[in-house]
């Protein structure tokens, strides 16, 4: 039964990993960013390639994925996303283009393999992160074997959302993001300056997004397409959860994970996932606002 | 079938030059002394890893046998297609090659679902497809060439040497949920039940799935002393890794594989693989001069010094030998000449010996076991003294002396 939990709890860290950056971005920002998976991708190259080149463990990829895809995030704002505000499904096609293009960018080896030239741990194939032996050692609490990387993961996990409602609920900064996400026009009206907060919060949620991706690269393949499926996952959690609620999606993920893990063990993982979608759906049609929301824009 | 002016001309020229190959006139084959056949394979999209090292084969197969002076004095040209991992582009490039190009043959297909995807293709304008793969079987099309495993040249030796050698009686049984796994698990049962040992568990997850917890959790409870594996493709990867960090070890429970190659291997770093278990005919461990050779060929064809070469990869290579045999013997590249010849050939591929069925048109191959080390190589433990006869419908009850698939076509009241 404890194993069972633990299952579902580190099924549920991930869920939550991946959602966190996204219910910034989606939820204080109202933009679908269907790059998210997509920088989730490229910060799992980060921690592929910096493992190659620089010899660093996965402890130093950390914060390097997270500079990575911050600053690719700023980038994504200044370039496209600023001139979308408001646009809601304009905004869906112009990152799920912006997806495409940085998954061929890898594919490609950013257009070098058309020269010939072929870069260790880029290109279409199947990539893996080395982890250290410390993370992939099982240890025991009270008889129960517990493994070490994904603990690790539910704690990155644990302090990445502690963090993040700190930055949110803490800071200065939170507070005018906040305000933005209730009403751009008035907090712009009192003198925040919404583009350069917007900017500011894309990147930190495409920030997290790169490290959710080196701790998926520890335990999944790292491949191109990677993003797609995870950003269905994280969708799931933001909209279950209720679109800019911090709280919505730390309980949207902890719920989902459990039941995924839960059915998994009791019947198969097809069926678990099945239950996941129908769960989803039953959720949305109750409470189309997802579990915990507020009226805002 | 228009005869315009153009291809009258040519086929005019070639006959003219290649008395020996009076049947070109059937209309097939370019410029004189050419025979065009087809490659096709994925040259992008998620398949394209394992597809290109296909493609790269039979083009190096192709290149091998022209620079030797082709097939009857004619230059093979291939013509190369671009499946693009998508089974519908598949069948478009396929309706290409057979219906504009007119190709006799195309070398081609990777996934079962490609397969199907061509088949009917080939059926209606009755070209010949040959197909590199192992594959589930239940297939007996008079229009393909199989020259990869079927379930029985992967698993008759394997399972009663898990049991007998191994001493494990208890099997897990896993694979990715489509029809390969599931397939190759009907075969498994019949043999572990054969063999005196139990299988405590048949379970799938999702083609591409990638979250192993509850799945090898599940291994973990269900007391089992070795787990038979049909996951394919990336999933490979993380079912390894998770399987190592939830403190299982291949020295006890092991994972002996059906689907897993030097690729996978390479893929997930060795260290996570080390001491599991492979049964394919064909590794690149295989100790003989004929496959030393073969790799260092293969490596300076694509220019990597470090490529693997596996199973499928080294079937697609060999296959277009076999192809040339039958062109040679028959005396024309005509699809029904090759079908009547392509039986019974023999080539001695870097696996060994391989021959043609003349009933089932699949191979005999020789199984072999490998055990994976902490270099990413197998060393291979076993081996069957002989290429082993392929039945296609071995799930159903088929053996040596009541073959479901002969000349005459699938005789479908034995199933």
């Amino acid at each position: 039964m404890t194993e069972t939990l633990f299952i579902g709890l580190s099924l549920s860290s991930i869920l939550l990993l991946i959602a966190l950056g996204l219910s910034i971005t989606y939820g204080a920002m109202g933009v679908i960013n269907m790059a998210h998976g997509e920088l989730v991708m490229i910060g799992a190259y980060t921690g592929v390639l910096s493992g190659i080149y620089l010899n660093l463990n996965l402890l130093f990829a950390l914060p390097l994925a997270f500079m990575v895809s911050a600053l690719l995030g700023l980038a994504l704002e200044r370039l496209v996303i600023r001139r979308l505000y408001g646009r809601i499904i304009d905004t869906l096609l112009a990152t799920w283009g912006v997806a495409i293009v940085l998954q061929q960018l890898i594919r490609l080896e950013f257009g070098l393999s058309f020269f010939g030239i072929h870069v260790d741990g880029l290109g279409p194939g199947l990539q893996s992160m080395d982890v250290p032996s410390f993370l992939t050692q099982p240890f025991e609490i009270a008889g129960v074997p517990i493994q070490t990387y994904r603990s690790f993961i539910i704690l990155v996990t644990l302090l990445l959302t502690l963090l993040t409602w700190f930055l949110m609920y803490r800071t200065s900064m939170g507070v005018q993001v906040r305000a933005i996400m209730r009403n751009p026009q008035i907090a712009a009206a009192c003198g925040i300056d919404v583009r350069r907060v917007s900017a500011f919060t894309f990147a930190y949620g495409s920030g997290l997004a790169g490290v959710a991706g080196v701790l998926l690269a520890g335990f999944k393949t790292v491949m191109p397409e990677m993003g797609a499926s995870t950003v269905v996952d994280g969708f799931l959690v933001v909209v279950v959860g209720g679109v800019g609620s911090l709280l919505g999606t730390v309980l949207a993920s902890a719920m989902l994970g459990q039941i995924n893990g839960v059915f998994a063990i009791l019947t198969n993982d097809i069926l678990a996932r099945a239950i996941v979608f129908g769960v989803v759906i039953a959720i949305i049609l109750w409470r189309p606002r997802g579990l915990f929301s507020f009226r805002s824009r | 079938m228009t005869t315009n002016r153009r291809s009258f001309l040519k086929t005019g020229a070639a006959f003219g030059a290649t008395l020996a190959a009076p049947s070109l006139i059937a209309g097939r084959a370019g410029a004189a002394g050419e025979v065009e056949v087809g490659v096709l394979f994925s040259q992008t999209g998620g398949l394209s890893i394992v597809e290109k090292s296909l493609a790269d084969a039979t083009l190096m197969a192709i290149e091998e046998i022209n620079a030797a002076g082709g097939v009857n004095g004619m230059t093979i040209k291939p013509l190369v297609e671009d499946g693009a991992s998508d089974p519908k582009t598949f069948n478009e490039k396929a309706s290409k090659l057979a219906i504009r190009d007119r190709v006799p043959t195309v070398f081609g297909c990777y996934t079962s679902a490609s397969r199907k995807a061509v088949l009917p293709v080939f059926e209606k304008r009755n070209s010949m497809l040959f197909y590199p793969t192992y594959y589930e079987g239940f297939e007996c099309s008079k229009n393909v060439v199989y020259t990869g495993a079927v379930p029985n040249q992967q698993l008759s030796n394997f399972i009663p040497w898990m049991m007998e050698t191994l001493g494990k009686k208890k099997i897990f049984i896993v694979g990715s949920n489509y029809i390969y796994p599931r397939e190759m698990a009907k075969v498994s049962k019949i043999l572990i039940e054969q063999n005196g040992g139990e299988w405590v568990a048949d379970e799938y997850l999702e083609l591409g799935h990638s979250e192993w917890g509850a799945m090898v959790s599940k291994i973990k409870a269900s007391g089992c002393d070795a787990v038979l594996s049909n996951v394919v493709g990336d999933s490979v990867i993380s079912f390894y890794r998770e399987f190592r960090n939830q403190g299982l070890s291949h020295d006890e429970i092991p994972i002996c594989a059906t689907v897993t190659s030097e690729i996978e291997i390479a893929a997930m770093g060795a260290e996570f693989a080390a001491g599991s278990y492979t049964s394919f005919p064909y590794f690149q461990a295989i100790d003989s001069p004929e496959n030393k050779s073969f790799i260092e060929r293969y490596r300076s064809f694509v220019g990597d010094p470090s490529a693997v070469t596996h199973h499928a990869m080294e079937s697609s290579y060999f296959q277009v030998f076999l192809w040339k045999q039958a062109v040679e013997q028959a005396g024309e590249a005509s699809p029904d000449a090759i079908r009547a010849a392509i039986g019974g050939q023999t080539f001695d591929a870097p696996n060994g010996k391989v021959t043609v069925d003349p009933e089932n048109l699949h191979t005999h191959l020789t199984p072999r076991i490998a055990q994976w080390g902490e270099d990413g190589q197998g060393t291979i433990i076993d081996a069957y003294p002989e290429p082993v006869e392929p039945m296609p419908y071995v799930a159903y009850g088929e053996t040596p002396e009541n073959m479901f698939c002969t000349v005459a076509g699938l005789d479908s009241s034995k199933l």
